[in-house]
């Protein structure tokens, strides 16, 4: 059980910076992981306070503040209009309603978790973090640096016309994914990104001619079978309690399969 | 420190440990329909309403709901009562402990979505777990009482 000296609900995002400087101190998210753990914490700083509990959507990007919920992120009309369903897709399974109001998008991304949906989503997508000391930074270059003591602001997603299909597998409906799968084609190039392998997800670039097919809605089921085939052995795999590394890079197969034929569906659409 | 809020209609105020968890809050102020279960966030015995949503209240800091409107199943025994009368004739509980927190977030669909599928009111309460009874009981229960309500000519 975590135990807490001192709650600081903070008025700005350099007091969250300046208190969180100690290795005591922790910010909390939906608290929903940090409870769960045995810490003594000092000073639990909330940024429930700063208004960075919104979606914000402009003709180029999406600003995901870090206090918004997976709940807020499910039923946003214009997030999921722009990943086809795919953000309301990667959160559905996760608990239940009641854990996805508290949950935040800052929490899943910051805690760089093997297990996380939202890692997987985001890192299909354009995506870039915001940081109060280290600034703008790409997604995928911030999942692979090792935590610090700063502060996760927002999520920047930049649009781009194109086509997002995510997939995951659970053992059971609400349980942590065993895999989980995004498959994003967009002018002429595209990405796969495996997550819970159980490592963070990764992604890997789709080659050009596989990207083009796919969006022009015109690679046989022979060829999606094999190029599924050949993208999953560019990822490795882990065993754990929920699956063995083959069991996973089977599971890999099947949903790139999966993605790239619902890929083919939603452009012909 | 100290934290104010509404709880049920009413204006609660308190001293407490900046740890302490909003189900232990709630209990201290004789909400005893919020019960503990799993303590890992998957349970759903544990859901309130916080500023009308339902939340885990096992996973929420009391001092983050300080000026906020909590209610619990002890705040809503008109709507609770007409639609838990469903659940119980259908014999849906067994040890019908994880009733209130089921009741809450059946009570939460209604207000977000009067008229939902079969498919919706599954994945809906997927966060809300029963050990005894297999849920087709609470799911024949929602599902009388929506077509009730039908009947009675208003949504929920």
């Amino acid at each position: 059980m975590i135990k807490i000296k001192d709650y600081v609900r903070v008025g700005s995002l350099e007091e969250a910076y300046e208190l969180n400087q100690k290795r005591s101190a922790c910010i909390l998210g939906g608290m929903l992981w940090t409870k769960m753990g045995q810490r003594q914490v000092q000073t639990a700083i909330d940024l429930s306070g700063l208004g960075l509990d919104q979606i914000e959507e402009s003709e180029e990007e999406f600003s995901i503040g870090c206090m918004v919920t997976l709940r807020q992120m499910e039923e946003h009309e214009g997030l999921n209009a722009y990943t086809d369903g795919a953000a309301r897709e990667s959160v559905r399974s996760i608990v239940g309603v009641q854990f996805r109001n508290l949950a935040t998008v800052g929490g899943s991304i910051f805690g760089r978790f093997g297990f996380s949906d939202v890692l997987t989503l985001f890192l299909a997508l354009d995506t870039e973090v915001e940081l109060v000391h280290a600034g703008r930074m790409p997604l995928a270059e911030f999942a692979c640096s090792k935590r610090d003591r700063d502060v996760l602001v927002r999520l920047i997603v930049k649009k781009h016309e194109g086509v997002t299909v995510y997939q995951s597998h659970r053992n059971s409906r609400t349980d942590f994914p065993v895999l989980t799968c995004a498959v994003r084609v967009e002018d002429g190039k595209g990405c796969a990104v495996l997550g819970a392998r159980p490592a963070k997800a990764a992604r890997v670039e789709l080659p050009a001619e596989l990207a083009e097919k796919l969006a022009a809605g015109k690679a046989s089921a022979e060829e999606l079978k094999a190029a599924a085939s050949e993208i999953s052995d560019q990822f490795t795999y882990g065993s754990n309690m929920r699956g063995s590394a083959e069991y996973r890079h089977h599971l890999g197969r099947v949903l790139l399969r999966r993605c790239m034929e619902e890929i083919q569906k939603k452009e012909e659409q | 420190m100290k934290i104010s809020m509404i709880l049920n209609g009413k204006k609660t105020e308190a001293e407490i440990d900046a740890d302490m968890l909003l189900i232990d809050f709630v209990r201290s102020q004789g909400c005893y329909s919020v019960k503990r279960g799993c303590e890992t966030s998957n349970c759903g015995l544990c859901t309130v309403f916080l500023e009308g949503k339902p939340v885990l209240s096992c996973s929420v800091l009391a001092a983050r709901a300080n000026g906020c409107k909590v209610d619990t199943l002890e705040g809503l025994q008109e709507e609770a009562e007409e639609f838990g009368s469903f659940i119980a004739g259908q014999g849906a509980e067994q040890c019908g402990f994880c009733n209130p927190g089921m009741i809450m977030n059946a009570i939460a669909l209604f207000r977000e979505n009067p008229d939902p599928s079969e498919e919706e009111i599954k994945e809906y309460l997927a966060g809300n777990l029963c050990r005894c009874s297999g849920y087709e009981g609470q799911l024949r229960g929602i599902l009388n009482f929506l077509a009730w309500k039908k009947q009675q000519g208003g949504a929920s």
